[in-house]
Formats: C-alpha cells, structure tokens, sequence
C-alpha cells in the first residue's frame, strides 16, 4: 500500500443531522486534489450512504459514534473508512443485493449499490455484535 | 437548508422540493407531504426535483414511500424535473423522469 500523503479522522455521535456534516467535510478535504465536482459529488453521495446504515442500521435503537477516516494517496486516490461500533450485519453479501433492506417501506435497499457504482472499490467487513467497517476508494486525479 | 412548497391545483398536488434530501432531510419532507396529501387525496402527486443540489438513496425511499401512500388513496406519483446530478440515482433504481 502506497504512503498516504494526508489523513484526517472525525469522530461523531450517529445523529442524522450529522450525515451532511460528513459528507461536507469529506468534501472539503477531497478539494485538497482538486477534483471535478461530478467525482466530489459521487464521493459525497457514497459517504452520506455509508454514514446512514451506520446511523439507521448500526445503531438503530441507540446513540453511538461513527468513524469516518479519510486519505489522499500520491496517485491521487482518495479511501474513506467509515467504521461504527453498532449491532453489525449477520449476512454481508445478501446485505449488498440491491433492494434488500431491513429498513422498511421508507428505505429503498440501495446503499450498497449506490456506494459500488459511484466508487471505484467497496469493501465492507462487519461483525455481528461488534460493529461495520466500509472501505471505499475513488481515483480523484490522474498523476 | 431543505424546503418542500406544496401546490394544490383541485385534483393535483405539487410538491416542489429544494436543497439537498439525505435521510435527516427525507423525514421533514416526508411528513409536510403526507399530511397535506392525506388532507386531499390527490390523484396526482408531483414531485419536483428542480431545486435539489444533493440526493442519495433516502430520495428514493421518498419517492417509493410517497408512491405507495397515493396508490392507496386511488392516484399516482410523477417525478419531474431532476437535475443531472441525481438523474444518476433515480437510473439506478428504475425510476423515470419526465422534463
């Protein structure tokens, strides 16, 4: 793994009203590479997905914290990290289909997918009774 | 900030909807326009995107949600309008919509 150039990590409480505030800052610290504004918008909407599960899904019934890392790559590859300490998910792959969802008729069961097709990789690790940890990267500019 | 401006023209319910719809967000939205429609049981509810900057999958949720209200109230939801930037989003879940 290449040396990461800058990281920043923000931790915070998994309030809703918290899920623009990650996105904005993740945002802010993408700008550092200059990137279009479709690639920050994807990588915004990718975040705002990952930060709702944990919100919605990790910590349904309770308050908890929520870890979002972020990291510019020399390449100019940007990898997010957002890791909750919540409920965890029993069946990551059927949690991944798109359309699943235990979040009733309100939720559309497309985080995953939307996370996968605005990224370039998505790797989720999760544990059940411990907690989720989303591992996003996206290319953000050509050396 | 997010805002919902509701339009009612006799049969017809237009919620014109503006800033950025998350799930935080979607709550607020969902409640100003389940309430107005459960007032009129609109036969058709439009949904305008015009003036949303940001939208994940919550939007959908939204959208799916209102969808399955009117359909019991005997109408139908159209979504009109949506910015190039969540066209993506809307592709993604099947959802069309019109200029």
């Amino acid at each position: 793994m290449m040396k990461a150039v800058n990281t920043v990590k923000i931790t915070f409480p998994s309030r809703s009203i918290n899920e623009g505030f990650a996105r904005s800052a993740l945002a802010a610290f993408a700008a550092q590479l200059d990137p279009t504004m479709d690639k920050v918008a994807d990588v915004k909407t990718a975040v705002s997905e990952a930060v709702t599960n944990s919100i919605v899904h990790g910590y349904a019934d309770t308050i908890g914290l929520v870890t979002l890392t972020a990291s510019l790559y020399e390449d100019g590859t940007l990898r997010v990290v957002i890791a909750d300490k919540g409920c965890g998910i029993p069946d990551v792959k059927k949690a991944m289909e798109p359309l699943f969802t235990t979040g009733g008729t309100e939720r559309a069961g497309l985080g995953f997918a939307v996370m996968k097709s605005f990224m370039d990789s998505v790797k989720v690790y999760s544990k059940p009774g411990k907690g989720t940890r989303v591992t996003m990267t996206k290319r953000l500019k050509q050396r | 900030m997010t805002q919902v401006t509701l339009r009612q023209e006799g049969q017809k319910l237009t919620a014109i909807l503006s800033g950025e719809i998350d799930h935080h967000s979607a709550a607020l939205l969902r409640e100003k326009i389940d309430e107005r429609a459960a007032a009129c049981e609109p036969k058709e509810l439009i949904l305008d995107f015009s003036g949303v900057t940001f939208m994940d999958s919550s939007g959908v949720g939204l959208i799916l949600g209102r969808h399955k209200l009117v359909e019991t109230l005997g109408g139908s939801v159209v979504v009109q309008h949506a910015p190039d930037t969540i066209r993506r989003m809307l592709s993604i879940a099947g959802i069309e919509a019109r200029e």
